[in-house]
């Protein structure tokens, strides 16, 4: 559809760990966190957003513990393990190879 | 580490799915309330902030699945789903269910029995220091007639000293002692082994109390020491630590108790129940001859020599000591075995063929259950192809039907392990002459092998039938309506294949089990050649510290046999040394004196026996010239000899027996200078399954024998005459114990037990396949009659013979049984070579075999087919018609 929101497959796990890197957050922090931080460009859908969490948390790179969240309420709060500050630093390397080469391309014609 | 982490994240996923999913739902829910709060705080109202929230998020159960997707676990989930749908499959259809689940209790049960035995008496270990090591010696043949001859004193010392592939070499003899009673306890005759010194070490058994032999007890001149095993100082002496050092007393002899062996051990037999030196028990002359042959040899190997090495050191150590005597039975070669495999190796082809009995059994079981699953997989046609059709992929469909063979199989798997347990402590029970049966047990590898064969049962049931219902033609299935006798082509010739297989199979398994019950049959009625109804007998072992002169012996047992000839009831009393049927027990060398010498290196050689004068009148064995012993042939006045016809016919040819001489080394005076022959008795068989050997019979009332079996012949039960004659011989001597009281048809029996065991339980293994068979063949039937119900309708209204219908549908079922029983009798001929050593008297290819097992399995045939024939050829054809 277009739409800004569409992320680039692989990217939004990527964009997870940064989040995450700065400090745990629960998962609705983390989708507030992408949008404030893109200006608004980059809106992370549930249908995504959880999955991904899901899925880093299998693999061992987040992790994950239930506290209470700003309004009291108990909320399940992700934060990044040392395999997963690898992966976030492999990932980051790998965008930035991918977006200097695809910048290359865009900008020459 | 990293996959440490994400197994242990997986499991801990695993054990707290429930939790998780809970906390899932949680999770989503915290988010969903933040949204509306935010929406809230944007200034939406509490209503609109809510459906807002919702529209934004989405649906949740997608959301929810997805998220689980991601859970490593899924392929379990689906997998449970799976089996919980087969199991309410099978609960639907409890009949089948429950007799699928029967049969393969029953197929895997017996494969699980016989694993076990197999496993614990062939393979498992026995429990010495670096078993693989351990062997026996045995002297043997070069010619390779004898392979497994106990060892001459001579011989083993000669082997101890000159050997250098063992690390040593150790000998045992078993014996029987008299442990006569203290304080009230009844006197018995207990089973025990005479032991070289340094068996314990070699074996690398230590005393679990007290020590074992030293060197120095194994002596002539020690003070005489006994070794208890751990059962006998339990229950004789009330497991009292304080009997080390106490003195018992063995044939009226003192010895001191110097150790107690540990529980676990039971070599060679767990009958033992002591052991004394046998160097201070035997003579150095008898030590130290190598004709007399009667010890157990074990050795250890030394590391890196093979067998065959130490075969050929042995072989070159006995051709020497064979030149040394060239006269007399020395042996001129070695053979050594493992030791596990020297225990054994009698025992190993019958084991085998039941096992792989069982194994077909089992398969037979497996296609019958893959028969009836085709079956259902034909009815459920519909089923799978509206699956099919609304997307489910042809993989899940398969894994549906071999997860719904699975259960069937692990629910008969449980089933089969009890049956095997049953079984087990029954065989246990009736087949005592296995050795090592007391390590029978349903262990670890029992049970993972019961994991294995319910794996292999499901797979090979399920992928069966699941391969054949292909989705190619979902289309037509579903197009179908009811127009059906045309249709499941496919199913319905596998099942032909799986019938003529299983048929084949039950037709193997019929012809082992005759010939083997044949073989029974005729080991049965072997004419062993004397009497075996009404004949009671009974062991006596005279204790060496109170009978110690011929005179006493002789004395003993003349009376014995005078009391026990008054008892009511009793027409003759005997006793003898070894009774026919009993298995060899002793042989000697001998010259006939009016013979010119045999050549260099060449002897006589004959089965011996002690008899009284009444021995051959109450055993019935004929005389056929001369005269028997006398009553006033005793001690030194006894150096007469009976032999018996094949004696005759070996050595004598043509020659009259009479008033020959026979020059042998044994205890009987007068026996250097020659035996007269003064009788010739009819030929008695020591083995059932043997042919006739030539045998002389010493006088017994020579004196020089202390154990005898007392015979006595009746003429009323002779079971009941062991109570009256035990009390005779208590009322001459009170400390005397009694052993094996049998009567002749038991220790028949005996001989003959491996036999019949093997037949009888392959018969029940055989007949059950048949049945299979038959219920398959009966349900094939069935089911094609069902199928083709309209065109026999049609054939009928079109004016078909009720007997042409009956002949068609019996001619469609008989097919399969007839190429299976074709297929089954060319594979019979191939399976009984294998067990031709387990047969007697009976050709591998004995025709009446043969030609039974098809009779029987043709008429099971027919049965099974005639009744849904004859339902076919009573078909209404308007009914059949309407039907459709």
């Amino acid at each position: 559809m277009g739409k800004p929101s569409d992320l680039l497959q692989g990217t939004l796990d990527l964009l997870i760990l940064k989040t995450l890197s700065i400090e745990g957050r629960h998962g609705w922090a983390i989708a507030k966190r992408i949008q404030q931080i893109s200006g608004e460009v980059l809106q992370v859908q549930q249908g995504s957003l959880y999955p991904a969490l899901h899925r880093l948390e299998q693999q061992g790179w987040i992790k994950a513990k239930w506290a209470e969240s700003e309004t009291g309420r108990q909320a399940k709060f992700y934060s990044l393990t040392a395999a997963g500050r690898r992966q976030l630093d492999s990932e980051t390397t790998q965008w930035a190879r991918l977006s200097d080469a695809i910048n290359l391309v865009v900008q020459e014609s | 580490m990293r996959w440490l982490h994400k197994l242990f994240i997986q499991c801990q996923m695993l054990i707290h799915r429930g939790r998780a999913g809970r906390q899932l739902q949680d999770e989503l829910q915290f988010h969903l309330e933040q949204q509306i709060a935010e929406n809230e705080a944007a200034g939406m109202g509490t209503e609109e902030a809510r459906r807002a929230a919702l529209r934004s998020f989405g649906n949740p159960t997608t959301l929810r699945d997805q998220t689980r997707d991601t859970w490593s676990w899924q392929g379990l989930e689906l997998f449970l789903v799976d089996v919980r749908f087969g199991i309410r499959a099978l609960v639907r259809t409890p009949g089948f269910s429950a007799l699928a689940i029967l049969v393969m209790g029953l197929g895997i049960g017996a494969n699980v029995a016989l694993f076990t035995v197999v496993h614990s008496v062939l393979l498992k270990p026995l429990p010495f220091k670096d078993q693989g090591r351990l062997v026996r010696l045995y002297e043997a043949n070069s010619k390779g007639a004898f392979q497994d001859n106990v060892l001459a004193g001579g011989t083993f010392a000669s082997w101890q000293a000159q050997a250098q592939s063992f690390e040593g070499i150790a000998v045992n003899k078993g014996i029987e002692y008299n442990l006569s009673g203290s304080a009230g306890q009844l006197p018995e005759l207990a089973h025990a082994q005479q032991a070289s010194w340094n068996l314990f070490p070699l074996l690398g058994v230590d005393a679990a109390l007290g020590r074992v032999f030293l060197p120095s007890d194994d002596r002539r001149d020690a003070n005489p020491t006994v070794i208890l095993n751990w059962g006998l100082w339990k229950r004789r002496y009330g497991g009292d630590p304080a009997i080390i050092g106490k003195t018992i007393l063995l044939d009226a002899r003192p010895f001191t108790v110097i150790g107690v062996l540990p529980a676990w051990f039971n070599y060679p037999d767990p009958k033992v129940q002591l052991w004394t030196p046998i160097y201070h028990e035997r003579s150095p002359e008898v030590m130290s001859m190598h004709t007399a042959h009667n010890l157990d040899a074990v050795a250890r190997l030394r590391p890196g020599v093979t067998i065959d090495q130490a075969t050929a050191e042995l072989n070159t150590i006995q051709r020497q000591i064979r030149r040394q005597f060239p006269d007399g039975p020395v042996h001129d070669a070695a053979n050594i075995r493992p030791i596990l495999d020297a225990e054994v190796f009698r025992l190993k082809t019958g084991l085998y063929a039941m096992f792989a009995a069982t194994g077909c059994l089992l398969l037979i079981a497996c296609l019958n259950i893959a028969n009836l699953l085709v079956a259902r997989a034909a009815t459920r046609r519909k089923e799978t192809a509206v699956r099919t059709a609304l997307g489910g992929s042809r993989a899940r469909l398969i894994r549906g039907q071999v997860i719904e063979s699975l259960v069937l199989c692990v629910a008969g798997g449980v089933i089969g392990l009890a049956f095997a347990e049953t079984a087990l402590r029954w065989l246990v029970h009736m087949r005592q002459d296995i050795p090592r049966a007391d390590s029978i047990h349903i262990d670890g590898p029992v049970v993972l092998f019961t994991m294995g064969v319910m794996l292999v049962c499901g797979l090979i049931a399920g992928l069966i039938p699941a391969l054949s219902s292909n989705d190619k033609h979902i289309l037509r299935t579903l197009h179908e309506s009811s127009r059906s006798y045309t249709s499941a082509q496919g199913g319905l010739r596998l099942r032909r294949v799986l019938l003529g297989l299983q048929v084949g199979l039950t037709v193997v398994l019929l012809t082992a089990s005759g010939l083997l019950l044949k073989t029974y049959n005729r080991l049965r009625s072997a004419d062993i050649g004397c009497a075996t109804h009404d004949v009671l007998t009974m062991e006596i072992n005279l204790p060496k510290g109170s009978y110690k002169t011929p005179e006493q012996i002789v004395t003993f047992y003349e009376q014995l046999v005078d009391r026990v000839r008054q008892l009511p009831g009793a027409t003759a009393v005997a006793v003898a040394t070894v009774l026919p049927g009993e298995g060899h027990q002793r042989d000697d060398v001998f010259t006939i004196r009016e013979h010119p010498a045999l050549p260099k290196g060449q002897v006589h050689d004959a089965s011996t026996y002690f008899a009284d004068p009444g021995y051959f009148n109450a055993m019935q064995i004929p005389l056929l010239q001369g005269r028997l012993f006398q009553a006033d042939e005793r001690l030194d006045h006894s150096n007469e000899v009976i032999v018996n016809q094949d004696f005759v016919r070996q050595f004598l040819k043509s020659e009259n027996p009479l008033g020959k001489h026979i020059k042998v080394d044994v205890e009987v005076p007068g026996a250097d200078a020659g035996l007269e022959i003064v009788g010739v008795v009819a030929d008695t068989l020591e083995d059932a399954s043997g042919a006739p050997n030539p045998a002389i019979y010493y006088p017994f009332y020579s004196g020089t024998q202390r154990s005898a079996t007392l015979v006595i012949r009746t003429t009323q039960a002779p079971s009941a005459m062991a109570l009256p004659a035990q009390q005779a011989i208590a009322g001459i001597d009170p400390g005397l114990a009694v052993a094996n009281v049998l009567t002749m048809d038991q220790i028949l029996g005996q001989s003959t037990i491996g036999a019949s065991f093997d037949a009888t339980l392959l018969l029940a293994f055989a007949v059950i396949s048949l049945l299979l068979a038959a219920v398959g063949l009966f349900g094939v039937l069935s089911y094609i009659v069902a199928q083709r119900t309209a065109e026999i309708g049609i054939r009928i209204a079109l004016g078909a013979q009720r007997t042409q219908v009956m002949r068609l549908m019996l001619r469609d079922g008989l097919q399969p049984a007839l190429s299976g029983l074709l297929l089954g009798l060319i594979a019979s001929a191939g399976v009984a070579q294998l067990i031709q050593s387990m047969l007697y008297g009976t050709s591998a290819l004995d025709p009446a075999v043969y030609i039974l097992v098809s009779a029987t399995l043709l008429v099971t045939a027919v049965l099974a087919c005639a009744l849904p024939a004859w339902r076919a050829s009573r078909l209404d054809p308007m009914t059949a018609l309407r039907l459709e």
